[in-house]
């Protein structure tokens, strides 16, 4: 990666409701809507909250919506309507605030992971962020310890596992501390073991979590709460356990019980 | 499903491996800058030269054997060169007759045939080696510090970063053509070349636009993690005296390779 060994201090975006925002909802979304260019209306009147420490399972066809969403909560595609993370509208000026507090992981690590080795890419954020070069080692460290991976630094992406390079694409946004994780597809393209370790990985993380999948197992496993999203828009809300009965709607929306 | 065909770094532990990158760089700069400005004919200077490649392999513990076989692939391109033989004036040793032509074999020709595979050939050797010791990250590094525009790194490092994967992505077009490429068991010739060639074409199409939208997705993380168009790094990179010391050290010897060329 070319070189700056420096890094630039920017000035973060002052928020003087950041210390008394922990009441406040992780994630208020209200009513999103959004069209792609070719005029394809991807989300329509999107309305959700997720609170502190919440595990959110955010399910529904392919094509229902949920990619895009989850773009949005970090500001790389705008739509009408707004969000809010802790109370601080994704809007221009504050997004590189939002990018630190809000950790995504894309679906295709490869896609994540741009950087040659495990040890830059996991420092891209903190260092894209501006930390003093002691703290970005420290969070580093940290990272690649919390999803199990100590010891992977100097390893060069392309030769790792898919479910390596899962675990890395999470440390990745880890390294950012972020107050929320946000993750497409996760348990995707993984083998059992890989994907049991993800979830169990997931399920020791103690941070905020919305997460898209059609892994229905996990979700079972993993989710106390679960969103439906078809068509643009948020079908249903509630308890995993009473959804997850609800054969109806489950089928009515391309779902299968697990 | 995975080509490492690219990867080139032999892990060794060796005084070479440890060299500053940036010593690497600017050696192997300089030595390919000296082949190309020592005379024709100076048979001395060359073979000096691939001593000094030799003994560099040697202390990087490579062995003459892994550098032959490498090199070996940058030949064919150096038969574009043929033509000296034929294109200088001087003593003649000979013709050749090809149809209503006669090409008229110089000595001067041959020697400059010959010393423009030699230069090319060590040149390669020492490129070889240069990969062979330096990993990537590193090699990318030692570019920037030696004012290299920052962009133009940029490109070479996601160019490698992503050479991987769409490798991996042709090889997976190809085998899709291949599973069906089906023919009858009674039919015997092979499907034509026009059909592989349109094939191909749609192959080369399909790379182009999953790179395409790859690189959207990958821009998207990386404005996830904070990126606003400065690409930084960690990486501590100095220059020790024993890497001050090996690069002069280097370079005396390129001199004198010059000088002894020239008596």
């Amino acid at each position: 990666m070319p070189i700056i060994h420096q890094p630039i201090t920017k000035t973060k975006v002052p928020h003087p409701e950041r210390i008394t925002e922990d009441h406040r909802p992780v994630l208020l979304v209200d009513s999103l809507s959004f069209k792609y260019p070719d005029g394809h209306e991807a989300l329509s009147k999107v309305s959700l909250q997720v609170n502190r420490g919440e595990k959110v399972a955010l399910v529904g066809p392919n094509g229902a919506g949920k990619s895009t969403l989850l773009l949005h909560l970090i500001g790389i595609l705008t739509g009408e309507g707004s969000v809010m993370i802790s109370g601080l509208e994704a809007v221009k000026p504050n997004l590189s605030y939002i990018r630190s507090k809000v950790g995504l992981v894309f679906q295709d690590p490869d896609d994540q992971l741009f950087s040659p080795t495990v040890f830059e890419d996991v420092a891209f954020g903190p260092l894209h962020m501006g930390l003093p070069v002691e703290e970005i080692h420290q969070r580093v460290r940290r990272a690649l310890e919390q999803v199990g991976m100590s010891g992977y630094g100097e390893r060069l992406s392309h030769h790792l596992s898919a479910g390596e390079k899962k675990r890395i694409a999470i440390a990745t946004v880890l390294s950012m501390d972020p107050e929320m994780l946000v993750l497409d597809e996760p348990s995707a393209g993984l083998d059992p073991r890989a994907r049991r370790n993800l979830i169990n990985l997931l399920q020791d993380l103690p941070i905020t979590m919305l997460v898209s999948s059609h892994d229905m197992l996990m979700v079972r496993d993993l989710f106390p709460r679960m969103v439906i999203m078809d068509e643009g828009c948020i079908v249903a809300d509630g308890s995993t356990e009473n959804l997850l009965k609800n054969t109806p709607l489950l089928t009515a929306h391309g779902l299968e019980l697990p | 499903m995975h080509i490492d065909l690219f990867d080139r770094y032999q892990t060794r532990g060796s005084p070479i491996h440890d060299l500053e990158p940036r010593v690497k760089v600017v050696v192997t700069v300089l030595f390919i800058l000296s082949n190309v400005l020592l005379p024709d004919g100076a048979w001395l200077a060359f073979g000096l030269s691939f001593t000094f490649v030799l003994l560099i392999s040697l202390l990087a513990k490579l062995g003459p054997k892994y550098l032959l076989k490498r090199s070996l692939i940058a030949l064919p391109f150096v038969l574009v060169a043929i033509s000296a033989i034929f294109t200088q004036s001087g003593e003649s040793i000979g013709s050749l007759k090809i149809g209503s032509w006669i090409l008229t074999i110089s000595q001067n020709g041959l020697i400059r045939f010959a010393s423009i595979v030699l230069r090319s050939w060590l040149s390669v050797q020492m490129a070889i080696l240069l990969t062979a010791t330096t990993q990537f990250p590193d090699l990318a590094h030692a570019f920037r510090h030696l004012r290299v525009p920052s962009v133009l790194v940029a490109i070479i490092s996601f160019m490698y970063r992503y050479l991987f994967i769409l490798s991996d992505e042709a090889l997976r077009l190809v085998q899709a053509r291949e599973a069906r490429s089906a023919r009858k068991p009674e039919s015997k010739n092979s499907p034509s070349t026009w059909w592989k060639a349109k094939v191909t074409g749609n192959m080369v199409g399909q790379l182009f636009l999953r790179s395409y939208e790859r690189s959207d997705r990958v821009y998207s993380a990386m404005l996830a993690r904070g990126y606003d168009g400065n690409l930084l790094t960690l990486n501590p990179h100095a220059m020790h005296p024993k890497d001050w010391v090996m690069g002069a050290l280097a370079v005396a010897l390129l001199i004198t390779l010059q000088v002894i060329a020239r008596i």
